[in-house]
């Protein structure tokens, strides 16, 4: 049995969209970014999803409520798991956006869970710059 | 260079071979494709030297290094040279490159295989990479949990059931009993007997899920007269093509497959009848979404998944492949005249292939 460590370590900088995105969750707010079709999608993206036309930069503060749309329960966690604990994976639309984001929601058992639930972000008291500084959504 | 002709829909599938998809194979990767590819060129009773394009398709995130496809080419002698290309993909991108390249007309026969161990590591951490590095990578996201999710939103559409996961695993375990390369088998499964099962990753069971799996696939094809010598009654490609979606999850309608069904009517498919479908659905919820899309279902008169499909053995980087060999096989032994298959790339379904496959 060899064991083999699978990773690419990089630094990277995120420009002003992805960027802009992971700021603003340092300071526990949320955005999304106008589609080409007029959707505000989050997380914001560069470019549409559709037509591949260039976005731009200008933010649209959406949250900071948010709601299930779909999810799936984790019964037992993984090392890269966001989680240690029986959490859900869902995808969550913060209020005022009109694309869910993947997002883990922090309910404490599967019966607390369920489409269309009402949920409200955690943010890590000390931020990384990563997605993961929404530590996760949890029941109102 | 000679004279090219237009040869699209002239190029068949004359000859295939598989390894049996394996939870924990001991042979290494490239050990696996040497008996394979050769049992391939066996069977289309070519030499090795009449190739003129080859083409592989295996993932190095897997294997764990850099470069590691390279080794996998001593499975085609690549010595003295040959021409030859790989991609980071499931065999069946491999066998779509190789089948543009002998549409240039100057080569009659081409090669493509494809391969993939997913037993040395953890699949689940390994997909995770895949993902945008960004909103997804870091949330350690799996292919099972998305797939969770995805099948949260088909049961929330009403689209389908627990029971009707249950009913295309079902449908997979039976035919896989006959399939002496797959790795799950069951004549005996039923309904009643999976849905007592409990929660893997609700609303998904473990049967709803692809076994880890280990294996390798090739096939040879043939342009026009060659084919006809080389086969009694070749596979001809209609058509393929391939199209693909948005990565982000939240962008897509995850209920359906809009590419798998674009690229069937860019291969060709213009809904009429099929003897055999078979679908790379790596989950029984995408299983039903992908006959949705190409206007199918379980009860119909194509037969689906004969083989069992990939719910019955799931080498990565091979299963597409291996649909498409399955599709092939039954068109060669004549029990069926038209037949339909499909592989997929990306999280949930993103990218589609569809090949389209005719007797003469």
């Amino acid at each position: 049995m060899t064991e083999t460590k699978l990773e690419f370590p990089y630094s990277r900088t995120l420009g002003p969209v992805v960027g802009a995105f992971l700021a603003g969750l340092r300071e526990g707010k949320l955005y999304g970014i106008r589609g080409a079709d007029g959707r505000v999608l989050t997380p914001p993206l560069e470019y549409d999803p559709e037509t591949g036309e260039s976005l731009g930069t200008d933010m649209v503060p959406v949250g900071p409520g948010g709601t299930v749309v779909a999810w799936t329960w984790v019964e037992h966690p993984a090392p890269k798991h966001p989680l240690s604990r029986p959490f859900s994976f869902a995808l969550v639309k913060p209020d005022g956006a009109d694309t869910p984001m993947v997002a883990p929601v922090d309910a404490g058992s599967i019966e607390k869970m369920s489409t269309g639930m009402k949920v409200r972000p955690r943010f890590k008291p000390e931020p990384h710059g990563l997605i993961t500084d929404l530590e996760a959504w949890e029941p109102v | 260079m000679p004279a090219a002709k237009s040869t699209r829909g002239d190029i068949a599938i004359v000859g295939y071979a598989q390894t049996p998809s394996l939870r924990d194979a001991n042979p290494s990767e490239v050990q696996l494709l040497v008996p394979t590819v050769t049992a391939a060129i066996e069977m289309a009773g070519i030499g090795r030297r009449e190739i003129g394009f080859t083409c592989a398709g295996s993932c190095d995130y897997l294997t764990g290094g850099p470069f590691a496809f390279v080794s996998n080419l001593e499975a085609a002698g690549a010595w003295p040279p040959i021409s030859e290309s790989h991609v980071e993909a499931d065999g069946a991108w491999a066998m779509y490159e190789a089948w543009m390249r002998l549409q240039e007309g100057d080569i009659d026969i081409a090669l493509a295989f494809g391969s993939g161990k997913s037993s040395p590591s953890n699949p689940a951490e390994v997909w995770a990479q895949q993902l945008d590095p960004y909103y997804l990578a870091p949330l350690g996201v799996d292919p099972v949990s998305l797939a969770g999710i995805q099948a949260r939103a088909l049961l929330d559409s009403g689209k389908a059931t627990e029971e009707d996961f249950a009913r295309a695993v079902v449908n997979s375990r039976r035919n896989a009993a006959s399939n002496p390369n797959a790795q799950l088998r069951d004549a005996d499964a039923s309904v009643e007997a999976l849905m007592a099962q409990p929660y893997f990753r609700a609303p998904l069971r473990k049967h709803d899920c692809p076994p880890i799996s280990d294996g390798a696939v090739a096939v040879v094809m043939a342009r026009g007269d060659r084919a006809r010598e080389l086969c009694a009654r070749p596979a001809w490609i209609r058509g393929m093509d391939h199209r693909i979606e948005a990565h982000q999850p939240g962008v897509r309608d995850l209920t359906s497959s809009p590419s798998t069904a674009l690229a069937a009517r860019k291969a060709g498919y213009d809904g009429g009848p099929l003897d055999v479908v078979e679908l790379c659905g790596t989950f029984s919820p995408q299983e039903l979404i992908l006959l949705d899309a190409l206007g199918l279902s379980l009860d119909g008169d194509t037969k689906v998944n004969p083989s069992g499909g990939a719910l019955a053995g799931n080498p990565i980087m091979a299963v597409g492949l291996v649909r498409i060999a399955e599709a092939a096989a039954r068109i060669i032994d004549g029990s069926a005249n038209r037949a339909l298959a499909h592989a997929t790339g990306g999280p949930l379904l993103q990218q589609n292939l569809v090949c389209l496959l005719e007797g003469e």
